[in-house]
Order: C-alpha cells, then sequence, then structure tokens
C-alpha cells in the first residue's frame, strides 16, 4: 500500500521541482549578463589589484601588494621607508561627506515634494511623476554643462544679480565645493523623489485623520505616523542616493575642475595619466567593501530592531 | 428629562462641497439636531445621505460651510480635530499598523501628555474592558478583524472622551460577528457612560443599539425619534419605506369618527385610521401599514379581498403577496408557528384582516 503513495508524492515532488527549474531558466538570460558584465570584470579587479604596475599602464604579472599599501603610506624615494599619507584618505572623506550632504538635502527637499504629489487627486498624480523624469530624458554631461553655464563669473545667476545691483563682483560658485554638492544634488534628486512617492502614495490618509482624532497636532502626526509609515521609501532614497554619490565621476570633474578630487575621478587618473592600474583597482575595492560593510551594520542594526519591537 | 444635559447640538449646519466640475454639491442642507449626554444617538439613511459628512464635522475632520456645532455649549465647529475632546471609530478602524495593541490604545493618551505610569493603567484597564488583555503586544496585522474593532473601540474610548463618534463599524464584520458586536457596543455604552454617535445604513442595527435615531436623506434630517417613534410612527413616505418594509395604500378620507379619520381605500374597504400628529388629513392620502399588522383570513372574514400571488416563506416567517382589487401588491407576513394551520397557495381567494390603530396617514 505505500509503495504507490510514494511514488504519488515523488511524482508531485518531481513536478514541483521541474517548474523551479523553469523558473530558474527564466531568469538565465540576467544570470548570464550579471555574471559576464559584473562579475567577471571585479575578479579582474581584484586580481589586477595585486600585480605590479607596469610603466606605461596596464600590468606586469608580478605579486604585489604596492597598490594597497601605497593607498595608506608613501614610499620614500631615498631611504626606501613608508611614510603615512593620508591624501587618498581625505578624499575618501570628502567624498563621503559630500554623499552624506547630498542624501539629506535630497531628503529635505525630496520628502515635501514627493508628500505634495502623493496628495495630488489621483489623475494629476501621473502628470507629476513625468515631469520628476524629465531631466532623465537628456545626457547627464550635457545637464552638467547647463548647470556650469548657470553658475558660472558670467553665468546667468551673476549676470542677473550684478545687473540688479545686487552685488558688484561675480560670486565664485563653480569649481567650488558648492557646485559639486549642487550638481550632485540636482542629479540625484529623481533618484529620491520617486522612491518617497511610491511610498507616500500608499500611506492611508485615514491613518492621518485618526492621528489628529487622537490629540496628535500636525508635527506629531507627521514624525509619529506618516514618517514610519514612509520609512521604506525613506531608507530606497537614501542608499539610491547615497551610493551613487559617493561614486559620481563626472559632475565633480566638470564642476569641481578636478581641483576637489572625488573618489571617482581619483579612480580614473590612475587608469588615465596616473598610469597605475592596481592603485586604481585597490581603491576601487577598498570603496566597495566600505560601503559593503557599512550596508552590512545597517541591516543587521535595522533588522534586530525590528525584532525587538 | 430636565435634567438631561445637551452633549451636542447641531444648528442649522450646512456643508457644500465643491465637486470636480465645479458643481457645488450639498451635502447638508440645514440640519439641526440636539444629541443628550448618555444617549446612543444614530444617524441612519442610505449611502450619500449626509450621515457621514456630518459625523465629520462633528470630529472636525470638516469643516461647515454654514452654522454652529455646540459641545455642552460651546462652539467647537472650527476647532481642529485635535482640540476636540471626542474621539472616533473609524469604518475601517484605521489603527495604526507600526505600532502594537497597546502602543495603539496608548496612542492619544500619549499624545495628551499623561505619564507613562497613567498610560500605562489606562490601556490596561481598556484591555480589559474590550477583553484583549492577552493580546496586548500583538501587531495590528496580526489580529482578526473583530480584534481589530475592539482595538479600535478601546483605542477611542481611552482618553475618555465627551462624545464618541462611530463611523459604520460593524459594516466590515461578518454577520454573526455583527450581532455580538452589536450587544457588545451597547454594554460598552452603558458601561462607560459616554455619549455615542453611530452611523449605519442598517436600519436593524440602528432599531436595535440607539435611544434615538435620526433618518436622513438627501442632507436633511426627516424624522428624530426613538425606534419605536420611527417605526411605528413613520412621518414620511421615505421614512416608511426605507425603515423596515410596507404597505402604501392609496385612498380617500370620507369623513372624522371621533376624531379619527375614515379613509375608503382604493382597494376596496373603508378603515379608520391614524392621523399624523397635529394634522387633520382630507381629500387623497396615502395609508401605510406594516406587513405583520395584517394576517390572511378566509375570505368573506376580513376587511380586504385579495387573491395570493406569490408565498415566500422566510423560516421564522412566511410572506404573502397578495394582490387587491385595485390591482396593487400587498405583502402581509405570518409568524411561522410550526403548526401548519391552513394551507394557502397561489391563486387562492383571501381576505385580510388589519390589526386595530396600526393603519397610519401619512404627513404628505
Amino acid at each position: 500500500m505505500a509503495a504507490p503513495l510514494t511514488t504519488a508524492a515523488e511524482i508531485a515532488l518531481a513536478a514541483q521541482k521541474n517548474s523551479a527549474r523553469r523558473h530558474q531558466l527564466l531568469s538565465l538570460p540576467s544570470i548570464i549578463i550579471i555574471t559576464l558584465f559584473g562579475v567577471a570584470p571585479l575578479l579582474v579587479i581584484l586580481v589586477y589589484s595585486f600585480l605590479k604596475a607596469a610603466p606605461y599602464g596596464g600590468v606586469e604579472w608580478k605579486f604585489s601588494t604596492d597598490a594597497y599599501l601605497s593607498f595608506l603610506f608613501q614610499r620614500d624615494i631615498f631611504d626606501d621607508t613608508l611614510q603615512f599619507n593620508p591624501d587618498f584618505l581625505l578624499i575618501y572623506l570628502r567624498s563621503i561627506i559630500f554623499a552624506i550632504l547630498t542624501t539629506v538635502i535630497c531628503l529635505l527637499i525630496g520628502f515635501p515634494t514627493a508628500y505634495f504629489m502623493a496628495t495630488r487627486p489621483p489623475e494629476q498624480r501621473s502628470w507629476w511623476v513625468l515631469l520628476i523624469t524629465i531631466p532623465f530624458w537628456s545626457n547627464l554631461l550635457v545637464r552638467t554643462l547647463a548647470i556650469m553655464f548657470i553658475i558660472r563669473d558670467n553665468g546667468v545667476i551673476n549676470t542677473v544679480l550684478l545687473s540688479w545691483g545686487i552685488i558688484d563682483k561675480p560670486i565664485t560658485m563653480l569649481y567650488t565645493n558648492f557646485a559639486i554638492v549642487l550638481g550632485l544634488l540636482y542629479s540625484y534628486l529623481p533618484f529620491m523623489i520617486l522612491p518617497l512617492y511610491s511610498s507616500l502614495e500608499k500611506l492611508d490618509f485615514r491613518l492621518v485623520e485618526a492621528g489628529f482624532d487622537l490629540y496628535a497636532n500636525k508635527r506629531q502626526v507627521l514624525w509619529r505616523i506618516i514618517i514610519p509609515m514612509a520609512k521604506p521609501g525613506i531608507i530606497a532614497g537614501c542608499l539610491l542616493v547615497l551610493i551613487p554619490a559617493i561614486g559620481a565621476y563626472v559632475t565633480p570633474l566638470i564642476l569641481g575642475g578636478g581641483l576637489h578630487l572625488m573618489i571617482g575621478d581619483l579612480i580614473a587618473q590612475q587608469f588615465g595619466s596616473g598610469r597605475n592600474w592596481p592603485l586604481g583597482a585597490a581603491q576601487a575595492l577598498i570603496l566597495m567593501a566600505a560601503v559593503m560593510v557599512a550596508l552590512f551594520f545597517y541591516v543587521r542594526n535595522t533588522t534586530g530592531k525590528m525584532h525587538h519591537d | 428629562m430636565a435634567d438631561t444635559k445637551v452633549a451636542i447640538a447641531a444648528l442649522g449646519v450646512s456643508k457644500v462641497f465643491k465637486g470636480t466640475g465645479q458643481v457645488a454639491v450639498a451635502a447638508l442642507d440645514n440640519v439641526s439636531l440636539t444629541i443628550n449626554q448618555n444617549e446612543f444617538f444614530t444617524l441612519l439613511g442610505p449611502s450619500g445621505c449626509g450621515k457621514t459628512t456630518l459625523l465629520r464635522l462633528i470630529a472636525g475632520f470638516e469643516f461647515p460651510t454654514d452654522g454652529q456645532i455646540l459641545l455642552y455649549g460651546e462652539d467647537i465647529a472650527l476647532l481642529p480635530a485635535y482640540k476636540r475632546p471626542v474621539n472616533t471609530v473609524f469604518q475601517n478602524y484605521a489603527l495604526f499598523p507600526h505600532m502594537t495593541v497597546a502602543q495603539n490604545i496608548g496612542f492619544g493618551l500619549e499624545m495628551l501628555g499623561q505619564t507613562k505610569s497613567q498610560i500605562e493603567a489606562r490601556v490596561a484597564e481598556m484591555l480589559k474592558l474590550v477583553r484583549m488583555e492577552e493580546l496586548r503586544d500583538r501587531r495590528t496585522s496580526q489580529i482578526s478583524g473583530g480584534q481589530q474593532q475592539r482595538v479600535a473601540l478601546a483605542r477611542a474610548l481611552a482618553p475618555k472622551p465627551k462624545v464618541l463618534l462611530l463611523d459604520e463599524p460593524l459594516s466590515a464584520l461578518d454577520y454573526k460577528l455583527r450581532k455580538d458586536m452589536q450587544i457588545e457596543l451597547k454594554r460598552l455604552q452603558l458601561e462607560t457612560g459616554i455619549t455615542f454617535i453611530f452611523v449605519t445604513h442598517d436600519q436593524e442595527e440602528a432599531l436595535t443599539m440607539s435611544d434615538r435615531i435620526a433618518v436622513m436623506s438627501k442632507g436633511k434630517v426627516l424624522q428624530i425619534g426613538s425606534p419605536h417613534d420611527i417605526y411605528d410612527r413613520p412621518a414620511e413616505r421615505f421614512v416608511a419605506n426605507f425603515i423596515g418594509e410596507t404597505n402604501f395604500l392609496n385612498g380617500q378620507v370620507k369623513s372624522m369618527v371621533k376624531g379619527k379619520p375614515q379613509v375608503k381605500l382604493d382597494a376596496g374597504p373603508l378603515i379608520a385610521a391614524e392621523a399624523p400628529e397635529g394634522q387633520k388629513p382630507s381629500g387623497q392620502v396615502t395609508v401605510v401599514l406594516r406587513p405583520e399588522h395584517a394576517t390572511l383570513v378566509d375570505a368573506g372574514k376580513g376587511q380586504m379581498k385579495g387573491i395570493i400571488d406569490n408565498i415566500v416563506y422566510f423560516g421564522t416567517d412566511t410572506h404573502f403577496h397578495v394582490k387587491l382589487a385595485d390591482g396593487s401588491l400587498f405583502m402581509a407576513r405570518q409568524q411561522n408557528s410550526g403548526i401548519r394551520v391552513a394551507v394557502r397557495k397561489p391563486g387562492d381567494k383571501v381576505d385580510i384582516k388589519i390589526a386595530d390603530k396600526t393603519a397610519r396617514i401619512l404627513k404628505d
């Protein structure tokens, strides 16, 4: 009696396995693309970072940890001793500070915007989403150059302010830290607004009414009800802005004029004029590792909190 | 009744909503009513009659276009919701999903600035009142619909509101649970002594729970009275039709006997009918008669002749649809006693006997 039953169960199991295999097949194209163009280059970078730099770019196939050492230390030309050199660290620090600053400002500007969009009548909302995505229709380089034209010494802002007599000499904005953050802000603001909007749009506004009904004023309703409910959108938006902003390349290069290096420019330099491919590879890996460690701690902290609540 | 205090008074309240096509829609049209302290007061009407709008005006989610809303004599019409000592049980409960049951119940107290120990004590008291002690640390998504309903009630009662507003709170529950909650609500109202204002479109719910009912239609209050008044003495055709089932009979007032109008019905007989309060009807009138006040008897033994058109069996009772002499259909309801008295079938000639003092003339 037991034999046919087992067979039936086995058939069911086999069918299940079969359908699981078919689902795996569906994801095959993306797996191939990610492996070929994501994982493989990463492995190349990892290998290169442990090789010796060839004098005219490229690598010599000799194992070396020079790239990692030169990230923190400088080899003295005369006595060959290692001296601590914080130049690269400072650039990393600056990039991280700029990225955090950009993220915070994006959140402060983006939240009211997303809230405004989410509280429009439903038929108007898709128009607002469309407006937010319009900047994506033109190239980032073009948009960044446009900012340059607006903020340079004889740009739109300075011309207007001068002609109105508010200032008597142009305010220098281009090639400053301000210009870099402004550019980052402009480039990444939609990445903040869209996830915020999608979580605020799902917010049940009867909960807001319930908050008012239970004696919460506007500020309390915002902090105790709206923000906790929008938390997934806030987290997604912050990650979507912070991570690309740390590694931004075009914006700091153009608006910072190469005077205020950020990580992206630094890495690009090693592969270009610096002709030190292993160092560039090491720098890229260090950035990746730093982001991953930060994310790891973040995820562990928040999930831990959720269990305790 | 001299010592009953008025909890809520609406004086000439109107609310006009601007429609999408710039068409103004009057949701409430010059509504006036008073609700007494400790009363279970129901706003009853079909959807779109303005009952929920009136409730939202009292809660402070909307502000009236015109008129006054008094809470114990103080005009609160323009006060924001968080400054009114009034709490609401929402139709879909609107519990905060990111908080536990206890945090939900304590939210209002926290916002009022009570201390931790005060909040804890009151929350425990509320959990006990709605019999939910063991679920205090659950998330609101982890409890059933009936339990969510109880949490919503406890949350609204916790700050000891002067008036509790209930916006169709039972409509999402299934039939059996709804019956239980009706009894539960009545118990809570008696135990807490708080004035309840209950909005529903369910006439049965209104009749079983309320001290007084206001029947609304198209932004106006048509009749206010006890369930008895509303059911037995409907003032208007809409009220008679909306609450329970009714037969409308046309007729002519022929004479007055001892102050009672004698109506010659189009369907044949001359019957005595009750006049609406303070009116002397004459000429063409409409008489209403509840189906349970009419009895089917053998032909020749009652007042009104008819032929059975259809019989519908309901378990507790049976509905007989009878075709009258003027061609109109009349419904009589007979309770099923378990003994089959006279077996009637469609096509049988019968008479209808009308119970004394049950036929009433509508105010027109």
